[in-house]
């Protein structure tokens, strides 16, 4: 019982630590997590981690909280699961708690208007960029589907203004339907 | 009422943000801004802006924030835990089927469908933040007498910096800060 209580508390601390400590989403906090859990305390082997990384990106949500979550489960099962959300989850739930209660008064002060305004322009250069450098990567597969796919997304939902989720669904029964196509196809030969 | 509301927000935004990074911004501003409007679209840049600069996922700390703004603490708290429940069961469901099988097919096959989508839907919301800075709405017809020049040229700047020096993105807003700021100034 007590060792538990010791493994639960080292689970938050590290979840914690790495959460509060981590800027830059979920693909640094992956690579920082591998070394804790499988170099550091060596709970985990390096094959099972890449696993857990797998599962983590391929489910919806916040990367960095799909990690924790699997990493605690698999090392203590449900409770530990618990441990690394709230490790993950509490220190964004703090700071940004802190941040709003200044926000508002904040925002009329014209030094930080100013900035603010600055980084706005930054921002949408970053989120510009990351676009930019994702839609080469699609167009280099040299594959229509997925080129066809995302130009016809984007008409939808930037034109048309057709609701997010639906073509979420559309385009993941379409990406089903062609991996399962693609299987068949390579079952015949 | 207005509990279950953001609850159910948080949920769906969770459910559907696939892919990592900046995949659940679309939907952030879609059910925040778009549906609720529990935001304005300049709140809304701001809390993507904050985000880039606090750790945390941005759904987490969008959570919070659309929490503490239309509900207090609760709110927040309420948020976020919405937000991370369809990660907790499919996870751990995905996590069982992959122990037992040893494969990820069906997901894979649906993230390659995605994949695409979610890059023009990142692109869509990156649009409506660039048309508020530069042209200070995000309503299509822009109007072309109200370019924010100082605003335009800073993007650009950052823009080319990201693209040819792949800088930290940290140090491209305090760039892009301090620029507005040196901007003021002397202007």
């Amino acid at each position: 019982m007590k060792t538990d209580f010791k493994l639960y508390m080292k689970l938050f601390t590290s979840t914690f630590y790495l959460s509060a400590f981590t800027f830059g989403g979920g693909y640094i906090i992956l690579p920082l997590l591998r070394k804790k859990f499988v170099e550091e305390y060596g709970w985990i082997n390096e094959n099972e981690m890449l696993d857990l990384m797998a599962i983590a990106q391929s489910s919806p949500g916040a990367i960095a909280v799909n990690a924790s979550i699997l990493i605690g489960y698999r090392l203590a099962g449900l409770m530990g699961a618990l441990m690394t959300i709230i490790g993950t989850v509490l220190p964004p739930l703090i700071i940004l708690s802190i941040i709003s209660s200044f926000y508002a008064s904040l925002r009329h002060n014209i030094l930080i208007n100013i900035v603010l305004k600055g980084m706005q322009a930054g921002i949408a250069a970053i989120i510009i960029d990351v676009t930019v450098n994702m839609s080469k990567d699609i167009f280099r597969q040299k594959s229509i589907f997925p080129a066809i796919i995302m130009i016809g997304s984007f008409i939808a939902a930037y034109v048309f203004k057709v609701n997010i989720i639906f073509i979420i669904l559309i385009c993941g029964i379409l990406g089903t339907l062609s991996s399962a196509a693609k299987i068949n196809r390579k079952a015949d030969k | 009422m207005v509990y279950l509301k953001l609850f159910w927000s948080f949920f769906q935004i969770g459910l559907f943000s696939i892919g990592g990074g900046y995949a659940a911004m679309p939907l952030l501003q879609n059910q925040v801004v778009d549906l609720n409007n529990w935001l304005t679209m300049a709140e809304f840049t701001d809390i993507i802006t904050i985000s880039q600069m606090t750790p945390g996922p941005i759904a987490i700390n969008a959570a919070t924030f659309v929490g503490i703004k239309i509900a207090g603490i609760k709110g927040a708290i309420l948020c976020t835990i919405g937000c991370i429940t369809p990660s907790c069961i499919i996870t751990l469901i995905l996590a069982k089927l992959y122990y037992k099988y040893r494969k990820l097919t069906i997901m894979q096959g649906i993230l390659n469908g995605l994949r695409p989508a979610v890059v023009a839907l990142i692109a869509s919301a990156g649009l409506s933040i660039f048309s508020l800075t530069i042209f200070d709405t995000n309503q299509i017809p822009f109007n072309m007498s109200h370019v924010d020049f100082i605003a335009l040229g800073i993007f650009l700047v950052c823009f080319i910096i990201l693209q040819k020096l792949k800088l930290n993105p940290i140090y491209v807003m305090l760039i892009a800060g301090t620029m507005r700021l040196c901007a003021n100034w002397f202007i």
